[in-house]
């Protein structure tokens, strides 16, 4: 199994999740998080003060999907979260050990 | 003509006769029916000074952060609520009751009017006692003394804006007692206690100085002696903003405070009992508007002219600006002038807001730029577009100025030398809800307790 983390713009989300849902994803993750890459923050005013916001708002998603699913997920996320504009975010790919349904006790490829 | 046709016609011409007669002598409004209309006024406008505290409280709320929302709300109830107290303990005799010139008199309680008493409480109430009332000062007492305790109110408020976030609550409060009960009334007793300056000729209509300059001297006499907030100001004269938590709470609060004002201003033609009076109130009405839109407009002009943005919490100190400004002297005649009036004191709040960081006085809500000096502005106004002098004008904004100022400052630092005004580090940090209050005001929002 694995876990697919996608860090993407929030307003992606509704358009990822479409996507997902047609490669036959069951569940997922979503987080609200900070960050930053390569693209920088912005600059604030506040009464006549300036300060740069250095940390933008993104979604996280986390997915758990079996091996032989993966790239199907994998591009569909790309696809959908693309705006081909600095910030789209990354994707990360791990390894997932065990997996537990925690109201059958169901593990791994089952659980999934 | 039979006799009983006669009597008829005669009795016609009397009754004709009659009506011409008190036809005529109604056209005055009766000495009643005025003490009514006086005292409606005070009373109505009174509570729409009174919500004026609402608005304090929310535009505080909003430009605070979090950490410190539920403090700055206890503050602001509670020193609306001790004002009252005081005033009503010795503030109003300090003000009104045998002014010798300088100061009222030091007795204890305000005492209403022992006729109006009798009136209220008899069994039945004579038109003796009803023209001894009316005729005393044609309104009652007990609602001009409603009507002055909430200016008090009003001045102490000013005070709380500028030190938050930083300031322990108690010592806060004594120096709310201190203000109300004798610094405010002693230089009121200058000007609406008919004392030196009334005799000289200076003129405050509502308040630009007695009420909004004197709480923003006090609020800067504070802020010298507070500090600023830890981390505001940077080693190379860097400025850290805090943004505050609610703006539209702040929006709201400003839209309260500019509705009360009309109880604050128009009120403060102290009397309905005429077409004149209500002529009179109407001009207030409409000047005290045009003021605060001047002031939001010329606020939102300058920050987009100096910060190529248009920052909200400017256009809401540009209103309170504009509103201040035209205290001293709603009574233009000229609707224009107000409309000037109000857009150079939005002007001069944005100026003063940087201006206050570059001296390291932390104003967190720009209460001392919105009320200080705007105040000046609204009270020199007098002198350049009504009837005043300026020079008269000018010695009463220093003579208060300096009264007011040095008077806070010995207790700011009387409070300091013995029970600490500031919190300490570990609070501020922490922020006061926790440290003082031990609640939080939105505990389940953010970092708050009740979030996972």
């Amino acid at each position: 199994m694995k876990l697919v983390t996608a860090i993407i713009k929030p307003f992606k989300l509704d358009s990822i999740r479409e996507a997902l849902t047609e490669t036959g994803v069951e569940g997922l993750t979503v987080t609200e998080v900070k960050g930053y890459g390569r693209q920088k923050g912005q600059t604030e005013i506040y009464r006549g003060a300036e300060y740069t916001v250095s940390f933008l708002p993104k979604i996280k998603l986390e997915i758990v999907v079996a091996d032989e699913g993966c790239e199907a997920v994998v591009e569909a996320v790309q696809q959908a979260a693309t705006t081909g504009k600095i910030g789209d975010g990354k994707i990360f790919i791990q390894s997932v050990e065990r997996a537990v349904r925690i109201r059958t006790g169901e593990t791994d490829a089952d659980a999934i | 003509m039979t006799q009983k046709s006669i009597r008829l016609v005669l009795g016609l011409c009397v009754g004709i006769f009659a009506l011409a007669v008190t036809g005529a002598a109604q056209a005055a409004v009766s000495a009643e029916t005025a003490y009514v209309f006086n005292t409606f006024s005070f009373l109505v406008h009174g509570f729409l000074v009174m919500w004026m505290a609402a608005g304090f409280a929310m535009l505080e709320s909003g430009l605070v952060r979090t950490k410190n929302t539920a403090s700055i709300c206890l503050k602001n109830i509670a020193l609306y609520s001790i004002a009252g107290i005081m005033y009503y303990l010795i503030g109003y005799n300090l003000m009104y009751v045998d002014v010798s010139g300088w100061i009222g008199s030091f007795n204890l309680l305000y005492n209403p009017s022992a006729d109006e008493l009798a009136l209220i409480g008899a069994r039945e109430a004579t038109p003796e006692m009803v023209k001894k009332v009316v005729d005393a000062k044609g309104y009652s007492v007990m609602s001009d003394w409603f009507f002055q305790m909430v200016f008090v109110a009003t001045a102490a408020s000013i005070v709380s804006g500028t030190l938050a976030e930083r300031i322990k609550v108690w010592p806060f409060l004594i120096f709310v007692v201190v203000l109300s009960a004798i610094i405010y009334p002693i230089q009121g007793s200058w000007v609406w206690g008919a004392g030196w300056l009334n005799a000289m000729g200076f003129s405050d209509f509502a308040g630009s100085t007695l009420v909004h300059s004197t709480g923003g001297w006090a609020a800067l006499a504070g802020a010298i002696v507070l500090g600023a907030r830890k981390g505001k100001y940077g080693p190379d004269g860097q400025v850290n903003p805090m943004p505050g938590a609610n703006l539209p709470l702040a929006t709201l609060g400003t839209f309260i405070l500019w509705f009360g004002w009309f109880g604050f201003n128009g009120g403060s033609q102290l009397a309905l009992g005429s077409a004149l009076d209500a002529t009179a109130m109407s001009i207030v009405y409409v000047n005290t508007n045009l003021a605060a839109a001047g002031g939001v407009v010329a606020a939102m002009a300058m920050t987009q002219f100096m910060y190529k943005k248009i920052d909200l919490t400017m256009a809401l100190n540009g209103a309170i600006a504009g509103l201040v400004s035209i205290t001293a002297g709603p009574d233009l005649t000229n609707h224009f002038f107000a409309l000037v009036v109000g857009g150079v004191g939005g002007v001069l709040v944005v100026l003063a807001v940087p201006l206050l960081d570059k001296f390291k006085i932390d104003d967190v809500v720009g209460a001392i730029s919105a009320h200080l000096v705007a105040g000046i502005w609204g009270t020199l106004c007098v002198g350049i577009f009504g009837s005043g002098s300026i020079v008269t004008q000018l010695i009463g904004i220093v003579a208060i100025g300096v009264f007011v100022f040095v008077a806070s400052l010995v207790i700011w630092f009387g409070l300091k030398a013995t029970i600490g005004v500031r919190a300490d580090e570990e609070a501020e940090e922490l922020g006061l809800d926790r440290a003082e209050l031990g609640m939080e005001a939105y505990p389940e929002f953010g970092s708050g307790s009740q979030t996972l």
